[in-house]
């Protein structure tokens, strides 16, 4: 009753407060649960700056070479690994658990399905990250790209997946309004895909208890391992964050989506092809011609549905785009989406073989990778955390607006500082590479290419090292925040009275 | 691939493709109107509205261009299955062409020097250039830019030579390649570990860094029998089988006992790759000549 009266009121009076801040005169820990929204909102911080901080090491080693201490645990080979999977599974993991539980549980109007299978996600989840801190930097891989850990590490992603489904799904089950929300059809896109491309890239013969040996031989391997390493970009990494962008934007707009026709064409064209998608990582391989061309073409129709997301982020913000002057959270979420736009546009070019040629094998795929990584997921899992936490703790706000504000701009300024050098670097080694001689030698040798890459190293380890002290910006504010609680609960009391 | 996958996989890219444009259509043909609307779908989530907005119309035609633009790529390139595309095109053919442009292009600029003799060719400037950058592009890799080598990558400056360093060898092992491999413990396979120590302490002895001088003369008996057949008696190796001069103090694989001890426990296998089919006659004339210049 309460909430259909709300919403009556929030239709008839245009400029009413947001409702989400109206509802939060109920004490929405009774209804909710959020302790388990908590536990993965503060890991998320915490995941981001192990995760960004090791990026920002190993980018100093390719500086500096003797940053890796010449140790084998500290070596640049076995840090990489560690580092995108803290920062993929561990901080865009969390961050997706957290918003995923959290949203869910908002849009549907009902308490997660079981509290006791969301604290197993919770406390395997940290597992699967702390494993992955310990067997990792002792070389203790199955060598995947994006799905290094070892099989016992792998049964319990396993394990924590169905949990979570079982607690996503189960919730949408129970809903109390009759339709699904966009963001969760998103977030249960995410869940279903990679719970079948992790069992089925990870299939493994195991030889001891951290060994184990592909199920798949030869350029099959490579192509479920593309098939997987792709999509934990598409899936992981692109839809689970639609679904977080499909709720924080028009909630912290307060403006209505654009176009719900144009989110489920996109919603379905998006997932259709993206898991096509995986075979332009091998173009001019031993994959034959005909799997390198449906990749490609599939990688081109993307762009469309990828840019739908980005249209309908964006075009929600009309009528509303002076709240950016003010909300720098807005920032966080508006710049996001623009990052998104460019690296999806990037992402079906670089897929065409021609321009692959040159950018294959180059910095230019880091240089994409992070304008995704950095620029899309980071930044939309940050403004999506500042608008959290302070409703997670029940305060009215984060403890400093200004402080908000430097992390966009740390942010901002260390992704473009990054995926500048990359690309700078990137079209540079790819020229490099083919430039022929007079007699038809090539003019340069590997080794004067790497020479060149230099100021772009450093100016990426800068870049690098900028991002992550805006992550220590917010885990200051963050804790700021959550220490505040005291004091706000006694006015949110007084404002309750009243 | 049989008939089945071919068909198979012709449904399924096509089905997505076209299955992207039904989508499109059906959902545009539903739209009650063309121009943005204040309208709303009169869903709302945790306070959420969605507005009844048409589809962009740039984006709708963006949409129908990609899909038009793979269905024409699909009929030319190889994509549905077993249907080859129009121009016939394979990655295959695609570099055989461009072999074939290279060859055409290049290949007088070498065929120039092809009949030079080689101890000539080395003094010539201008072909020692294309030498060097030949070199640059193929052997530097393992030989290192200044050809000095490394650890297992036989330095190539030191007129110290495994299959022999005159012209005919450098080319014959340029062409063909070589396949270097010592048996661990050589001869003896059931070496023992006093044996072990014994012969590498006979083989330090000749460059006088014998740790212990008794075992090196005990291990001389064991060279003999597990060494001498590839090494010689003399211990000067033997080119033709690419066994190394174990007497002049150069290593291929480090000097120290350990790694002497590791070379005779393990045994080495080397592989220096065959130009052949890589590189031209004419280059690997050009390059031989490089080799050769580098230490005479």
């Amino acid at each position: 009753m309460m909430s259909c009266f709300l919403h009556t009121c929030a239709r008839i009076l245009p400029h009413s407060k947001p409702i989400g801040k109206a509802m939060s005169t109920v004490n929405p820990n009774l209804t909710y649960n959020y302790k388990v929204v908590r536990q993965f909102a503060i890991m998320t911080v915490v995941w981001g700056i192990i995760g960004m901080s090791l990026g920002v090491l190993i980018a100093a080693q390719l500086v500096w070479p003797s940053v890796n201490l010449d140790l084998p645990f500290t070596h640049f080979g076995r840090l990489r690994p560690l580092h995108t999977n803290a920062v993929i599974y561990g901080f865009g993991g969390c961050a997706l658990f957290a918003t995923s539980y959290y949203v869910v549980q908002r849009t549907c109007q009902a308490r997660l399905f079981s509290d006791g299978l969301a604290q197993f996600t919770f406390w395997g989840w940290q597992a699967v990250m702390v494993a992955a801190v310990i067997t990792l930097p002792q070389g203790l891989t199955s060598t995947k790209e994006y799905a290094e850990l070892e099989w016992p590490i792998d049964i319990l992603i396993t394990l924590v997946w169905v949990a979570y489904a079982a607690v996503f799904f189960g919730t949408v089950m129970k809903r109390k309004a009759p339709h699904i929300y966009v963001a969760n059809w998103f977030y249960g896109a995410f869940i279903i895909t990679v719970a079948v491309l992790h069992v089925g890239n990870n299939l493994a013969l195991p030889v001891s208890a951290f060994k184990s040996y592909s199920a798949y031989a030869g350029v099959t391997d490579a192509m479920i391992q593309w098939w997987w390493g792709h999509n934990a970009v598409g899936f992981f990494l692109t839809a689970g964050f639609l679904g977080m962008m499909y709720y924080f934007v028009p909630k912290q707009a307060n403006r209505p989506v654009y176009s719900y026709r144009l989110s489920i064409v996109h919603f379905w064209a998006l997932i259709a092809t993206y898991v096509w998608a995986g075979g332009h990582h091998l173009h001019y391989s031993a994959l034959p011609d005909w799997a390198q061309t449906a990749g490609m073409v599939m990688s081109l129709i993307l762009l469309a549905p990828s840019w739908g997301g980005m249209i309908n982020g964006m075009m929600t913000l009309s009528g509303a785009w002076h709240k950016l002057r003010t909300d720098p959270i807005l920032r966080f979420l508006v710049v996001s989406l623009s990052f998104y736009g460019m690296s999806t546009f990037e992402g079906p070019m670089m897929a065409i073989k021609t321009v692959n040629a040159l950018s294959h094998n180059t910095d230019w795929t880091i240089g994409h990778v992070h304008s995704g990584a950095l620029g899309w997921v980071a930044m939309i899992s940050i403004g999506a955390m500042y608008h959290l936490i302070p409703k997670l703790w029940g305060v009215r706000e984060m403890y400093s607006s200004a402080l908000i504000n430097l992390h966009f701009w740390l942010a901002t300024v260390g992704t473009v500082l990054y995926i500048v050098a990359m690309w700078v670097n990137g079209i540079m080694q790819g020229l490099m590479w083919r430039a022929v001689n007079a007699d038809g030698t090539l003019t340069y040798s590997f080794v004067e290419s790497l020479e060149a890459s230099y100021p772009g190293y450093f100016v990426r380890w800068l870049g690098g090292v900028i991002f992550v002290s805006g992550m220590l910006v917010m885990a200051y504010n963050v804790r700021k925040t959550i220490k505040q609680k005291d004091a706000v609960a006694l006015d949110n009391a007084a404002a309750q009275v009243a | 691939m049989s008939t089945f996958w071919s068909i198979w996989i012709s449904a399924i890219v096509l089905g997505t493709i076209f299955g992207c444009w039904w989508l499109l259509w059906a959902t545009r043909k539903s739209q009650t109107t063309d121009t943005e609307t204040e309208r709303t779908t009169g869903h709302s989530f945790d306070g959420i509205e969605e507005y009844d907005n048409p589809l962009p119309k740039w984006w709708f035609y963006l949409f129908v261009g990609t899909c038009v633009f793979s269905l024409g790529y699909l009929a030319l390139y190889p994509g549905l299955g077993n249907f080859k595309g129009l121009l016939g095109w394979t990655q295959h053919n695609q570099w055989e062409k461009e072999v074939q442009v290279a060859e055409a292009k290049y290949g007088e600029i070498y065929a120039q020097y092809g009949s030079t003799p080689i101890v000539e060719l080395a003094q010539n400037e201008d072909a020692m250039k294309m030498g060097q950058r030949l070199f640059a592009n193929n052997c530097a890799v393992c030989h290192g830019s200044a050809a000095r080598g490394a650890v297992g990558f036989p330095n190539l400056t030191d007129d110290d030579w495994l299959y022999g360093g005159d012209p005919d060898t450098i080319v014959q092992t340029l062409t063909h390649g070589r396949q270097g491999a010592m048996p661990a413990k050589g001869m003896m396979p059931n070496m023992d570990s006093e044996q072990v120590d014994q012969v590498v302490n006979y083989v330090l002895s000749f460059s006088d860094r014998a740790r212990d001088p008794e075992a090196a003369k005990a291990g001389e008996q064991v060279f003999m029998q597990a060494c001498a057949a590839c090494h010689g008696q003399d211990a000067k190796g033997m080119q033709a089988m690419g066994a190394p001069n174990l007497t002049d103090n150069t290593w291929l694989y480090g000097s120290t006992y350990d790694r002497i001890e590791e070379t005779v426990l393990y045994g080495r296998q080397n592989q220096m790759p065959a130009q052949k089919g890589r590189l031209s006659e004419d280059q690997i004339h050009i390059l031989g000549a490089y080799v050769y210049s580098l230490s005479n």
